[in-house]
């Protein structure tokens, strides 16, 4: 059946079973790849969307779960101010190696600092704790976290 | 500038003009001893291009996995090119012997094959532009000079961008590779500066650039179903079935091919590969599990003890004085058994492939491989056909670590893709399918002796090692070598062999071999050094004191220089020196070190660890200090490859292994195979020891030791030797 859904703030019809998960429904019905494809369990969070605000991760949530919420992904996160200054700090400080897990890192760091932007070093672990980088480029994401969380606060003050 | 590298090949380079008065260089950098089978030097493609704006475009040949290669390879053309770093644009390469020469991710092999030729590449297109401009200014050539992107006269106000010299010097005489002088160190403008990859602005926005993005008009998706136990084979499959599930448009069954590493199975293809792979579970396959069944990861570890317990040895593959007299003169006999698991690569971008079997019969792919050129070479030995007609575009990869050294994907999709002309199939697997479909890093199993003299020194080491025979392939990744440290560094020597019949599928992991032997060698030479009231960083040292590096060999890249004991001393005293080793450390940790050569590069480290109440070990710190030759190229991408091999390693150490159970491997997803996360992040402090040497690569070389230095650390921590991986905590209980 046909779902409508709310992406990046324009309505998008899909036509797949309700069980599809969302990323799935992003990637081969929407052509939408930013958003990737990880483990298909929730354990790697390299598929992380938000929906109302909030780090979910897309390969785990089902197409018909949806409903009126507000969908957005890697597509458009410089679009939101928190995101785009990670997306800076992210090059500033060449995070990443082969980059495939970045943009769920950015969705979820961009989560993290909307929802409380001046975390402790191990708030920062604990709610990034969910992302692997195969990679391990941790210790540059978390630097770069902790970078945009100092200039917000020199900002705000 | 030292370039003790010899990479005997011949350049060859060809200019022409563009279109719009701009100026490409085309070069080929064939491998040693196949320069006659290089086409002539009209069919080279463009390797630099200067356009008339002044922007550079510089083709990257080698496939990205996030070893920074991307961006590397251009950064050296451009540095003596002398372009502005700013102006420069990176394409990727295709797959293309006859053009590029070898396009390989592996082996950290790219830093040392091409550090000569690209920068030559670089400089030849420099002097032609400075011919350019002397012609025009009337001016001997040698008066000139270039700031970067352009042709200046010093003294003069002459001064012309590469953009307006381009279309003239197109018409330039090439200069032979051999006459162009390279820049010195000291001058390096954009060699040594820390450069952002050249793709990250685009991954950062999660714009389409990985092999499983591409996206081509009617593209259909494919996944596909093995058996689980290696070496089964197929009885029978309900395609029907599977077939009329929702979105399903095909099923059908593929036959084995072992000479592409094509397995037998049931491809299932949809509009949308979710509803591909959840047709799988209609397709109620049966499979003939043979003897195969049988085997297990305990199954192999008892053949190791049966092996030892035989008393009749195995095959001796390195001999050296008279062991047997070593052992029974010495005053004491060290005695241990060590072993390591199989493991898996799990790039984060699960395998995949896309195919276009087009109607002419010719093969297009977009190929996220480690070695496209070998796929290349696969899928027209499978297909029938010649290399040529099958196009494939290298993309960027999520990850390689040696996964995709293999094709096995790129084959596979072959198969699909040929029984379905004129349709693009873009096949994935699940992160099941690449955990349970892997070529896994080999266990093995050592039995370790030392004999040790009445003044404490090391008079006789012997291993009797237990790995698997993986038949006579070009490269076996479950061989030690026979050179192993402390081979030549002690009198009386033995290593023997003993091979166990397998199925499963092995491979290169990152650091391949010595991932695994470092922990073995580098923790019975530190049960050698406790047993003899030294420590290992001190044995090291005594054992290498006063010998001169060993002369170059004969390797995969031609001559190459041998391991050299002063470089191993150098890093060794200055890990020593930054972790203060001797010193007292805090309460409740303990320092270990560990040091290994490979891949050209020499690493020690030391580890600060502790226990924690249940007995977990605790990574606080790693120090590390390397050699990789004279310059490091890119500090960004080299110390963010040194800070993933670390904790690459301590995950191995502590909590990975895929264990065989009924032929089939154990361990499904991230759940049951817990890569590190970032709460386990220690501090790693890294320096560089630079040497009179040719730079060498990055990728591998500072894993292996990380793996023994937390060992040795847990054992002056807890007097508890770990001696099988990953670690077991009940080993400090």
């Amino acid at each position: 059946m046909a779902y409508r859904v709310t992406i990046n703030g324009e309505t998008r019809e899909i036509d797949a079973p309700g069980d599809m998960p969302l990323l799935w429904a992003l990637r081969n019905e929407l052509g939408m790849v930013g958003t990737k494809f990880g483990c298909g369990i929730g354990m790697c969070g390299a598929c992380t969307v938000h929906v109302d605000g909030q780090a979910a991760r897309s390969c785990s949530l089902p197409l018909s779960a949806v409903g009126e919420k507000q969908v957005s992904t890697v597509e458009a996160l410089e679009q939101t101010p928190v995101g785009q200054a990670l997306q800076e700090a992210w090059l500033e400080d060449d995070v990443m190696q082969c980059g495939y897990c970045q943009a769920g890192q950015l969705m979820n760091a961009t989560a993290l600092l909307t929802n409380n932007p001046n975390p402790s070093d191990g708030e920062i672990d604990a709610a990034m704790q969910g992302n692997i980088c195969r990679c391990a480029c941790y210790k540059r994401i978390h630097g770069a976290i902790a970078k945009v969380a100092r200039d917000g606060e020199t900002v705000d003050a | 500038m030292p370039d003790t590298v010899q990479l005997s090949r011949r350049t060859l380079l060809k200019a022409s003009a563009v279109a719009g008065g701009g100026f490409a260089l085309a070069a080929t950098f064939p491998m040693a001893g196949r320069a006659t089978a290089v086409s002539s030097p009209a069919d080279l493609n463009a390797f630099i291009t200067i356009h008339p704006d002044n922007s550079v475009t510089i083709i990257g040949k080698n496939p990205e996995i996030g070893q920074g290669i991307k961006t590397m390879l251009p950064m050296l053309i451009a540095e003596e090119l002398d372009a502005d770093w700013d102006s420069v644009t990176v394409e990727q390469g295709l797959t293309d012997a006859a053009k590029y020469g070898p396009q390989l991710a592996g082996g950290s092999f790219a830093t040392p094959m091409n550090w000569i030729p690209m920068r030559q590449a670089g400089a030849a297109a420099r002097a032609m532009l400075m011919a350019a401009a002397a012609q025009r200014w009337g001016v001997d050539a040698a008066s000139l000079a270039t700031d970067p992107g352009r042709v200046v006269q010093p003294g003069t106000n002459r001064s012309a961008t590469f953009g307006e010299l381009a279309s003239d010097a197109a018409m330039m005489a090439v200069p032979d590779p051999a006459s162009l002088t390279l820049k010195d160190q000291n001058d390096f403008r954009i060699i040594g500066r820390a450069i952002g990859g050249v793709d990250s602005p685009r991954i950062v926005r999660g714009e389409p650039i990985f092999g499983v993005d591409t996206q081509l008009d009617g593209m259909v998706y494919a996944a596909f179903e093995r058996a689980p136990v290696f070496g089964a084979t197929l009885k029978s499959a309900d395609l029907d079935a599977a077939k009329a599930q929702p979105g399903v448009i095909d099923a059908f069954t593929i036959a084995a091919n072992p000479q592409v590493q094509l397995v037998e199975g049931i491809a299932v293809i949809a509009d949308n590969w979710w509803l591909a792979n959840r047709a799988r579970a209609s397709l109620a396959p049966q499979w003939d599990a043979g003897e195969w069944e049988s085997h297990s990861s305990a199954g192999y570890a008892q053949a190791a003890q049966e092996a030892w317990k035989s008393g009749s040895g195995g095959e001796v593959f390195a001999a050296q004085g008279d062991v047997d007299a070593a052992f029974a003169d010495a005053d004491r006999v060290l005695e241990a058994e060590y072993s390591y698991p199989f493991l898996a690569h799990v790039a984060m971008e699960p395998m995949n492939c896309t195919a276009l079997m087009h109607e002419d019969g010719t093969m297009e792919m977009w190929a996220p491989s480690q070695t496209p050129q070998g796929g290349q070479q696969a899928v027209a030995g499978y297909l029938g056909m010649e290399p040529d007609r099958v196009k494939v575009h290298i993309t960027r990869m999520g990850g390689g670590f040696g996964r995709r050294l293999n094709n096995d994907y790129m084959v596979q999709v072959a198969a699909i893709a040929k029984e379905m002309p004129g349709t693009p199939v873009q096949l994935i697997w699940s992160r099941e399918d690449d955990l349970r479909s892997d070529f896994y890093r080999p266990a093995g199993w050592h039995k370790v002796r030392a004999a040790v003299d009445a003044q404490g020194t090391l008079t006789g080491w012997a291993d009797h090692f237990v790995t698997f025979d993986l038949g006579d392939g070009a490269y076996n990744p479950a061989a030690m070598p026979a050179e192993e440290f402390p081979a030549k560094y002690v009198d009386n020597l033995k290593f023997e062999q003993t091979k166990l019949a397998t199925a499963v599928p092995m491979g290169a992991l990152r650091a391949p071999t010595s991932n695994a032997l470092a922990f073995v060698m580098q923790s019975f030479l530190d049960e050698v050094a406790h047993a003899t009231g030294k420590d290992l960083p001190q044995l090291m040292l005594e054992l290498t004191d006063g010998v001169a590096p060993e002369p170059p060999t004969q390797g995969f890249m031609g001559s190459q220089p041998g391991f050299s004991a002063p470089r191993l001393q150098a890093v060794t005293r200055k890990v020593m020196e930054m972790a203060r080793w001797g010193e007292p450390v805090a309460d409740g940790h303990a320092l270990g070190f560990g040091f290994y050569y490979s891949h050209m590069g020499y690493f020690a480290e030391v580890v600060e660890a502790s226990l924690d109440s249940r007995n977990n070990p605790v990574v606080h710190k790693v120090w590390v200090a390397g050699d990789v030759g004279s310059q490091i190229i890119n500090p960004f991408g080299a110390l963010n490859q040194v800070e993933g091999s670390i904790i690459d390693g301590l995950g191995q150490a502590m909590q990975l292994a895929v264990e065989i159970e009924g032929g089939a491997a154990k361990q499904s997803n991230f759940h049951n195979y817990p890569l590190p996360r970032m709460p386990m992040t220690p501090q790693i402090d890294v320096e560089w020891v630079l040497s009179d040497n040719a730079p060498t690569g990055l990728g591998e070389p500072a894993l292996p030791p990380v793996i023994p230095a937390l060992t040795n650390a847990l054992f002056a921590l807890s007097g508890k030797r770990v001696r099988s991986l990953p670690i077991d905590r009940a080993v400090f209980a």
